[in-house]
Order: C-alpha cells, then sequence, then structure tokens
C-alpha cells in the first residue's frame, strides 16, 4: 500500500514539474489549476474537516493579493503614485528588484492575513451554523466594497501589479509563475496531508459532529477552530499573492474579493469532490476547472447560468461529492470493514 | 469636523426622513424573509434578486405606457407564481435538509437569477418615473420625493393586510402551525406542502411589491439583490424571529443608519458599511450570548 502511494506521489510530482514543457499552451492555466487546488484544499479544513461553511477565506485571497502587489511595488517606488498612473510605464522594475519585491510580498502575504484570521477568527468563530457563513459572506462583500473605495491601492480603477521583467526567453513569464504556484501547491499539500493525520483534525472532526460534547470533552475549541482558520489563511495569502502577479491586474470586486467567482468556486470545488476527504478538494477542483474552461470558452456570456445551474444541481443531487459517491460504492478502498449482511440490509432499505 | 453634514444641521433632519421612509421598505422584505425562515427554516439569499425582479416587472410596465404604481399589484401577482415555481423546482428539495444546503442552493438561484435579468434586461441603472413630484418641508430645506412617501404607506398597507391575513384566513392558520411544529400540524391534517408553497410565494409576493417600489423610488440594476438579502437578513437577527414591530423599528434604523453612513463616509463606501454592520452585529450578538450559560441538552 505505502508503495503504491509513492508511486503515485512520485508520479504527480513529475508530471508537476514537466508539465510546463510537455504543454507549453497550457501553463496559465496549469497555474491557475494549482492556486484552485490550493482554495478548494484549505477551504476543506474549515468546511469539510472543521463544520464551519465560510464564505469569507475570499478574505484572505484578497488580502494576500494586495500585499503581495503593494509591497512588491512600495519597497521601490511610491505607491500612491503608481497606482495613479494606472500601469503606465513610469517606473520600471529591475529583474533583481521584481523577484525580491515578489518575495517579500509573498511572506508578507502570507503573514498578514494569518494574523488577521487570528484575530476575526476569535470575534466571529463563535458563530454557528449559517449565522457563521452569513457572517462570512458579509465579511467578503464588505472587504471588497471597502477596497473598492481606498485611493492608495486604486480604488475603483484598480491595480496593476509590475509587469514581468525581460529575463529569459518568452516563456519564462509562464514557466516562473507556474512552478510558483506548483510549489505552494506541493507545500500546502503536504501541510494539509499532515495535520490530517494528527490528534489536530480528529478534534476538527469532534467540533464538525458536535461541538458542545467536544467541549464538554475538555477540548478548548475555539484555539483549535482558530488555528484551523490561520492555517487556512496562510495559503490563501500565499495564493491570492501568487494569483495577483499571474494576472497582472487587481481590481477589488472582480479579481481579489471575487465572491461571486473564487469565493463559490472554492466551496464548490470542495463539494464537488467530496468534503472531508484529502483527495475530494483536488479531484473537484480538476474537474470543475476543465468544465469550467470548456464553458467559459464555448458559451461565453451563459458561464454564470451554468454556474448557477451547477451549483444547485451538484448540492441538491451530489452532495458527497465524487469521494462520498465512490465511499459508498467501494467502502473496502476506504479501509472500511463491510459486514456483507449489512451491506444487504442497506440496499434492501433503499 | 468638515464634513457637510454637520456644518448644516438641517441634513441631518433631511437624512433621518429619508431613512426611515427607506427603512420601511427594508422591513418589508425582511417581513418575508422572517417568514419563510420562521416557517421552512431556510435562509434565501435569493430573496434581494427576487425583490429585483419584482422591480423590472415594474420597470417593463412603465416602459409600456402604464403608471408604474399599478406594479405594486401587478408584480406581486406574478412574483407569486415565480415563487411557487421555485418552490416546486428546488427548495422543495432543501427544506428538511442542512442549512448550508438550502444557503449554497438559494445562493446559485442567487446568481443564476443574477445574470438571467442581465441578459433579459441589459446591465443598465434604470428606474421607473413615477412624476409623483416632491414635497418640500421646513421653509424649503428638506426635500421629500412624494414617490418615497408613497412607497412606505404602500409597505405598511402590505404589511399590515398580511399580518391581518396571517391571523384570520384559513392558510394563515395552517402557515402559523407549521412554523410552530410541522409535524403536529401534519398529524392534524395540514397539507405542509402546500403551506411552504404558499408561504414561499407569499414571500416572493412580498419580494415583488418591494421590488416595485424599489423601482420607483430608486433604481434597479440586475447585481443589486444582495444587499437587499444582507439587509433584510440583519433587520430579522437585530428583531428576533417573530417579531413584527421589531422588525419595523429595526428596519427603521437600518434605513437611518445608512444615510447617515452614506453623508459621513461618503457614497463609495454605503454598501460596504452595511457589509461591516452585519460583522459588527453578528459578533455583538455572540459575546452577549457567550454570557449566558449554557448546558448540554
Amino acid at each position: 500500500m505505502i508503495n503504491k502511494n509513492i508511486i503515485l506521489y512520485a508520479a504527480i510530482l513529475i508530471f508537476g514539474v514537466i508539465a510546463p514543457f510537455v504543454l507549453p499552451a497550457f501553463k496559465v492555466q496549469l497555474s491557475i489549476l494549482c492556486i484552485l487546488i490550493v482554495l478548494a484544499l484549505t477551504w476543506n479544513i474549515q468546511g469539510g474537516e472543521m463544520g464551519y461553511n465560510t464564505f469569507g477565506n475570499i478574505l484572505f485571497y484578497g488580502l494576500g493579493m494586495y500585499l503581495c502587489a503593494s509591497v512588491q511595488v512600495g519597497m521601490f517606488f511610491p505607491l500612491a503614485e503608481w497606482t495613479e498612473s494606472g500601469g503606465e510605464k513610469t517606473f520600471v522594475h529591475t529583474p533583481s528588484q521584481f523577484f525580491q519585491g515578489m518575495a517579500y510580498g509573498l511572506v508578507v502575504a502570507a503573514i498578514v492575513p494569518t494574523i488577521v484570521a487570528g484575530l476575526i477568527g476569535y470575534a466571529i468563530l463563535g458563530l454557528r451554523g449559517h449565522y457563521f457563513a452569513i457572517c462570512t459572506l458579509g465579511l467578503g462583500v464588505a472587504a471588497g466594497e471597502i477596497s473598492g473605495g481606498i485611493e492608495i491601492i486604486g480604488a475603483g480603477q484598480g491595480f496593476t501589479t509590475p509587469p514581468f521583467p525581460e529575463v529569459g526567453d518568452l516563456e519564462a513569464r509562464g514557466e516562473f509563475f507556474y512552478f510558483l504556484s506548483f510549489l505552494v501547491l506541493v507545500l500546502t499539500f503536504i501541510a494539509v496531508k499532515s495535520i490530517y493525520s494528527t490528534r489536530f483534525k480528529l478534534i476538527l472532526n469532534a467540533i464538525r459532529d458536535n461541538e458542545d460534547k467536544a467541549e464538554a470533552m475538555g477540548i478548548q475549541t475555539m484555539k483549535y477552530k482558530i488555528i484551523g482558520w490561520m492555517i487556512s489563511a496562510f495559503f490563501c495569502g500565499l495564493a491570492g499573492g501568487i494569483m495577483g502577479g499571474l494576472v497582472g491586474y487587481i481590481d477589488s470586486t472582480d479579481v481579489a474579493f471575487d465572491g461571486r467567482e473564487m469565493g463559490v468556486f472554492m466551496v464548490l470545488m470542495a463539494i464537488l469532490g467530496g468534503k472531508g476527504t484529502l483527495w475530494g478538494p483536488v479531484i473537484g477542483a480538476t474537474i470543475f476547472h476543465i468544465f469550467k474552461e470548456g464553458f467559459w470558452t464555448f458559451f461565453l456570456g451563459w458561464q454564470y447560468v451554468a454556474l448557477g445551474v451547477l451549483i444547485v444541481v451538484i448540492v441538491i443531487y451530489f452532495p458527497e461529492g465524487i469521494m462520498g459517491w465512490l465511499r459508498e460504492k467501494y467502502p473496502e478502498r476506504f479501509g472500511e470493514v463491510v459486514d456483507e449482511a449489512d451491506r444487504k440490509a442497506q440496499v434492501e432499505l433503499k | 469636523m468638515d464634513l457637510l453634514i454637520f456644518q448644516v444641521p438641517i441634513l441631518m433632519v433631511q437624512a433621518s426622513l429619508d431613512g426611515i421612509l427607506l427603512g420601511i421598505l427594508f422591513a418589508l422584505i425582511a417581513y418575508g424573509m422572517a417568514l419563510q425562515w420562521g416557517v421552512m427554516n431556510i435562509i434565501n439569499i435569493a430573496q434581494g434578486d427576487l425583490v429585483i425582479l419584482g422591480g423590472y416587472i415594474t420597470y417593463f410596465m412603465y416602459l409600456s405606457g402604464i403608471h408604474p404604481a399599478l406594479g405594486v399589484i401587478v408584480a406581486p401577482a406574478i412574483m407569486y407564481f415565480v415563487g411557487v415555481g421555485l418552490y416546486k423546482l428546488v427548495i422543495n428539495k432543501v427544506v428538511d435538509r442542512d442549512l448550508f444546503i438550502s444557503i449554497l442552493a438559494t445562493f446559485g438561484i442567487s446568481i443564476l437569477f443574477m445574470q438571467l435579468m442581465n441578459f433579459a434586461f441589459g446591465a443598465d441603472v434604470v428606474l421607473a418615473n413615477s412624476e409623483f413630484g416632491t414635497t418640500m418641508l421646513f421653509n424649503n430645506s428638506v426635500t421629500l420625493p412624494n414617490s418615497k412617501i408613497f412607497a412606505a404607506i404602500i409597505s405598511i398597507i402590505f404589511a399590515i393586510g398580511l399580518v391581518i391575513y396571517m391571523r384570520k384566513s384559513k392558510l394563515g392558520r395552517a402557515i402559523r402551525a407549521t412554523a410552530q411544529n410541522a409535524r403536529a400540524a401534519k398529524i392534524l391534517g395540514v397539507d405542509t406542502e402546500k403551506v411552504y408553497a404558499a408561504t414561499f410565494g407569499i414571500n416572493a409576493a412580498l419580494c415583488g411589491v418591494a421590488g416595485a417600489l424599489v423601482a420607483i423610488t430608486f433604481t434597479i440594476h440586475p447585481y443589486m439583490g444582495l444587499p437587499y438579502t444582507i439587509r433584510s437578513f440583519m433587520i430579522v437577527i437585530i428583531a428576533g424571529l417573530g417579531n413584527l414591530p421589531g422588525v419595523a423599528v429595526s428596519g427603521m434604523g437600518l434605513g437611518v443608519f445608512e444615510e447617515f453612513a452614506d453623508y459621513i463616509l461618503g457614497t463609495e463606501f454605503r454598501i460596504g458599511s452595511v457589509f461591516m454592520l452585519l460583522v459588527l452585529i453578528l459578533v455583538y450578538r455572540r459575546f452577549k450570548l457567550s454570557k449566558k450559560r449554557e448546558y448540554l441538552k
């Protein structure tokens, strides 16, 4: 079993490394896919394992995006003049400035959302069920509306991130962002996988199943909920920072705090794959991304109609997701011992 | 402070009156949300989109030469059937499920409605001009459009009418019985499925009225729905379920808050301040509730 897993991971890793050279036309798509998987994996820590269905992780994503770009620009040039000139090339980053700025920017983009998550987590993670869901929805939209009114980060007209410096050949930009996002994906996956093999995951599941009882058993639920949210925020911030550089342009409500797209996508991907599983978000995000790209390309204009219908259909008819369906079909593969008579009785019940 | 509202105090009267009239309209939408939340235990994220749809019905009446004030009769009639249809198609499958499922499903409906309205009616900001004129108060320093007064009066009439209907009619009693205990109501011969459909229809009809009034007094746009949902959710949680005077008062309070936020923070932060207020209220509520002694049932 262990050997099989190692082969699988090695195969994915090798594919990840050679992918941009084998499929050069899809580099940007693959980078976006990596980001989407990261978002789905981190959403799953809340929605799947902890039972706290949040629409608010988009807050950390957008925050990371703005912070990374602001640091990258602000380290070398006056930020206000940069955003005012609206992307005109008054200031040009040298290659070393660009990469140095990106590195510091990503550090800030990871750390600040983590702190923010800790602070607001203390305030709102005490809410239960739908109050929590609506509160986080409100947070995401409020962040978008408010950042759309702040002058120094571009307000309504948007924020152009520094253009990629001219190093290497034409492919360099795509490869740089692809490997950056793939690295973050690998880090996230390792982090999430190692979390899921510890007691921490069991505590999160206990919170999901019955929070009051978990508390009565002596678990400080608030502490673990906040830590869980901070882990999510850390990787969401990183993903946002990279996505900002990849898109090249940040708008408050259409790119950064895009509750109507990215904020829903991460929930949908995790549910589609199967929430509460390790591989579910990965599979869900991959299938969703392929579906989305197809639809966005061939039915331009109808994509939100399709998205709305997709949400309703998945949520109503397919709430367990792909992994949940597989688990019901082949329970032995998931290490569950099934009594044959028991299973027959269940089939008859249905 | 160099803010205009502190230099010209009469603007405070203007903002308060505007806010109260606006708040009555919000309270009407919140009433619909409280109704279906209480009866079906569903939070309808598409509430605001139903409002906007009602507004577009009125707008098209206005375009075809009918006076938009009649929209307050036509829009709810159409929206009732939209609501019942929505219930039969989607909502009846999520009534007994986990709350998050219903939130996400209605969120999907909301996105769908937004985009369909965008296709059907275009992405322009429109309004149905009622040509009711304006009323000047306090030596012409406070301007009140008559359409806002009309909207407030119609909202009050519909709200009172619905309260009486819920008290006196057979369906109203069935709805209230289902809200108290769906299972017991079923045993006593109430067709709860029908009650749910009617409740959702009534909610949609109320949204239709509110939408017609929004189209007359303000503007409508396909993507403007979500703030109305959030406002009505906020009003319901401040007032508490089943507290109708509370809904009216907190609706007006929210209206006044918004008008003042508009003057003090600037129009670009208006929607943002509404959403921030929601977060603050929920956080306040959480800390208030956590002071209570809790025990395991």
